[in-house]
């Protein structure tokens, strides 16, 4: 009963948002602003009918209702309750119903932060997403639905994907779409301005704290990804530059473009149709990772079952989307004139140059990562593209990006009067150089490359953001939120950078086989390996190694690495043992028996790498921050008087 | 003027810096992409001698060798039509097994011995690389077929 409920909910919600997307488009048109009454009882009917379905799906999962096919896949009766739950989008059927959810969150909660918009921007505002919304719950009800009975019904399910059994990873999709679909709400309000050729500065203003928590929760949800690869996945690596992982990095590269570049729009006017077009990609990137991880076209860890019906489906919505955007950016595009000019020094050509820089960091990865598909549809070949080329060529733009940012954040509007702020830019490059070279030769002792240089810049990047709001503290001027928020993701930036090179310069690795007693060293740790033992979980079996950790004959941990063996699919799961220390990761996984009494095991210390997922969260709090600024609530009461007044309101 | 001339220096400026990017990330690319060669192609000549590429198929039933106590093992890769052994040290991965899809990152070395410096198993059980599915034209009776992926 539940299912064909969920199913129904379903249809009534494609409908609901047929209407949303009908009466909020339509109705500003044709001029009709009776219809604009209609548009938040569509979207607020849809949501709750989108949630209906959602709940059906979770209490099949949760009640073990093997007579639909798409939990008889992805559960079974020794589950636990919190993975059948996390089950919910563990393959592809729900995690589109994921997909669909978050939208129908963001939609409600745009509707409430709108609702002093003029009526008929906020109507087409709500048309655009009910029209996204649409296209994937067709999506869905066409060719993906989860709700499709399995008669006979199964005896028992198949189980989760053991890989998927983990709290990190129950987190994972839904923080990753959350951000993801956030993208839309950009997209929707660029579509909206340029319906309504309302193309002066205050869009980006109403758009802002939507792009920045979009941006936030995207922020999150990689770096969660990242950290569930690192332990998860058992070999140490937090990124592959595998397809799907550029899929969810690509938008994020664009909207932290798109973010710098609404604050030019927002302040100074300019930049307008560029950043038009930023949104419009961020959100296309967005349907294209989708597109990506749901076809199949790509290769990865994380696609699902290929099928070229969804996948052609998937691409004909990205081409009216997309195309559609485009086509009313081409006949916009004669209505942006920006008419201010800047200087060559201003925070405007800081800015700029972000955007180009971080534009071509994701072309760059863009190419790289669809280079495999073009070369195999044209038959040129099977090949692949790794890190070897992803490392270099995304180094290239961020590092003078991250420069410019040290720079830029002390220039002002409009005026290129940089040079009477150049004391803190040179005292804080110089500072963080002497630092780099001496961590650099003095305690990692070796091995320069580029490390000095990335490592001083990172330095240089949090030093020199920290100047101006410890300046106001000390004349005891206020500190908005915006402010606050821009200052605490530079640094996080900054330690991100400091971090990654790290990581990337000073891990030790090593592969080794060891008898019991046997005692190894890396990177000046002991690691004793004191034999297996046996291991009993609630749906798995297996055997954990034991490896005692000393520095200098005092002992500082026991690692107990792991390998099980889930039942159900009868699939080895490598579990690493880690121990984070303030400076470093010590991380053993266990490999295999290799017979005479020995095992192998991966041995690695990573220096700081706890601190990168750690500035990607405090990247995310600073959006979140910034979003949250006051700026943002007055500004939009005030903006909405003049042109509101008069018409109905739609809330 | 100078405003005029300034923003013409900017433009100039951008579009250098873009095409140096550009030159050098398909630089990067030339020299950094890994092709995919199978048994077949690799008997034929087709790999490169003396670089680094993919080679996939199915490990060889009964052809995994490991000295006992040492990370050194040798297997057999095939396509049931060509093989190639191949030499690794260092950890496997989990789904590494007889009879299943494997990619193996390496060089070709003179006397026909494919030494890897990575070895990849899918991480689903079904899972099989696309390329190496394709490589298995016909599948011999007795084993699996390629599973849908």
């Amino acid at each position: 009963m539940l299912p064909e409920l969920g199913h129904f909910a379903l249809i009534l919600a494609l409908l609901l948002a047929a209407l949303q997307a009908f009466f909020g488009l339509a109705g500003p048109a044709l001029g009709r602003d009776r219809w604009l009454a209609a548009v938040v009882p569509a979207t607020a009917g849809q949501a709750v009918m989108v949630a209906a379905a959602f709940g059906c799906l979770i209490a099949s999962f949760v009640r073990f209702d093997f007579s639909v096919v798409y939990v008889a896949q992805n559960s079974n009766s020794a589950l636990p309750l919190v993975y059948r739950i996390a089950a919910v989008w563990g393959a592809h059927e729900g995690s589109l119903l994921l997909w669909i959810v978050l939208l129908a969150c963001w939609t409600i909660a745009v509707a409430f932060g709108i609702s002093r918009l003029p009526p008929r921007f906020a109507a087409r505002v709500l048309g655009v997403l009910g029209l996204v919304s649409f296209g994937f719950l067709l999506f869905t009800l066409a060719t993906s639905n989860p709700f499709l009975r399995l008669d006979p019904a199964a005896a028992d399910g198949r189980d989760l994907n053991p890989l998927l059994q983990d709290p990190a990873l129950a987190m994972h999709p839904p923080l990753l779409y959350t951000g993801y679909v956030g993208f839309a709400v950009a997209f929707a309000f660029a579509v909206a301005a340029m319906l309504e050729g309302r193309l002066d500065q205050t869009w980006a203003r109403w758009t802002r704290p939507w792009t920045l928590a979009a941006w936030a929760f995207l922020t999150v949800g990689i770096a969660l990804g990242s950290w569930w690869a690192y332990y998860e996945l058992g070999w140490g690596g937090y990124w592959f530059w595998d397809p799907v992982e550029n899929a969810s990095f690509m938008p994020w590269l664009v909207g932290t473009a798109l973010v710098h570049s609404l604050a030019v729009t927002d302040k100074r006017g300019l930049f307008k149709s560029w950043t038009l077009l930023l949104a419009i990609i961020a959100f296309s990137l967005s349907l294209l990772g989708t597109f990506l991880v749901r076809s199949g076209v790509l290769v990865s860890v994380h696609s699902f079952a290929a099928d070229p019906a969804r996948g052609v489906f998937i691409l004909a919505f990205l081409v009216i989307m997309i195309g559609g955007a485009l086509s009313l950016y081409a006949w916009r595009a004669p209505l942006l004139r920006s008419a201010a000019g800047f200087e060559f020094a201003s925070r405007e050509s800081f800015l700029l140059f972000n955007n180009i820089l971080l534009v071509i960091a994701a072309a760059t990865v863009f190419g790289g990562t669809l280079a495999p598909l073009i070369s195999d549809t044209l038959g040129l070949g099977t090949l692949s593209v790794g890190p070897q080329y992803f490392n270099p060529t995304f180094l290239l733009p961020m590092l003078p990006l991250i420069a410019l940012a040290a720079i830029g954040v002390h220039s002002n509007w409009k005026r290129g009067r940089i040079r009477e702020r150049s004391r803190p830019v040179i005292v804080t490059g110089l500072i963080s150089l002497a630092v780099s070279l001496a961590v650099v030769f003095g305690y990692y002792a070796g091995r320069p490359g580029l490390a000095p240089v990335s490592i001083a810049l990172g330095i240089w990047l949090v030093l020199s953001s920290l100047v101006d709001p410890i300046d106001r503290l000390r004349r005891r001027l206020s500190l908005p939120r915006a402010v606050l928020g821009m200052t605490l993701a530079h640094v996080a930036v900054g330690v991100f950078v400091v971090s990654v090179t790290a990581v990337e310069s000073y891990t030790v690795e090593r592969d080794v086989a060891l008898a019991r007693g046997e005692t190894v060293q890396v990177g000046g740790f002991d690691f004793r390996f004191d034999g297996v033992d046996a291991l009993h979980g609630p749906n798995y079996d297996g055997v954990h190694g034991v490896v005692q950790v000393a520095r200098n004959g005092r002992s500082i941990a026991t690692l107990q690495p792991e390998k099980r063996r889930y039942f159900v699919q009868q699939s080895v799961m490598t579990e690493a043992a880690i121990r984070s220390q303030a400076g470093r990761d010590l991380f053993v996984a266990l490999g295999e028996d290799l017979g005479a009494g020995r095992w192998s095991l991966r041995i690695q210390v990573r220096p700081l790498i706890n601190y990168i997922w750690l500035a990607a969260l405090l990247m995310a709090l600073g959006g979140l921050l910034a979003a949250s600024d006051r700026r943002y609530r007055t500004a939009r009461a005030t903006a909405a008087e003049p042109i509101g007044a008069g018409q109905g309101s739609i809330a | 003027m100078t405003p005029r001339r300034r923003r013409l220096l900017l433009v100039i400026g951008i579009l250098a810096g873009v095409g140096i990017a550009g030159v050098l990330a398909l630089q990067a690319f030339r020299t950094n992409v890994m092709f995919f060669f199978d048994p077949t192609q690799v008997a034929n000549g087709e790999a490169p001698a003396g670089e680094r590429f993919r080679l996939g198929g199915m490990v060889e039933d009964g052809s995994v060798v490991r000295a006992p106590g040492s990370l050194e093992v040798r297997f057999v890769v095939t396509d049931f039509q060509r093989s190639v052994p191949v030499h690794y040290t260092g950890v496997l991965p989990d789904l590494f097994r007889e009879g299943q899809g494997v990619v193996a990152h390496g060089r070709l070395g003179s006397d026909g011995v494919f030494t890897a410096d990575e070895v990849l198993a899918k991480h689903d059980e079904n899972y099989m690389p696309p390329e190496v599915s394709r490589s298995l034209k016909t599948p011999q009776p007795g084993t699996t077929a390629p599973p849908q992926g």
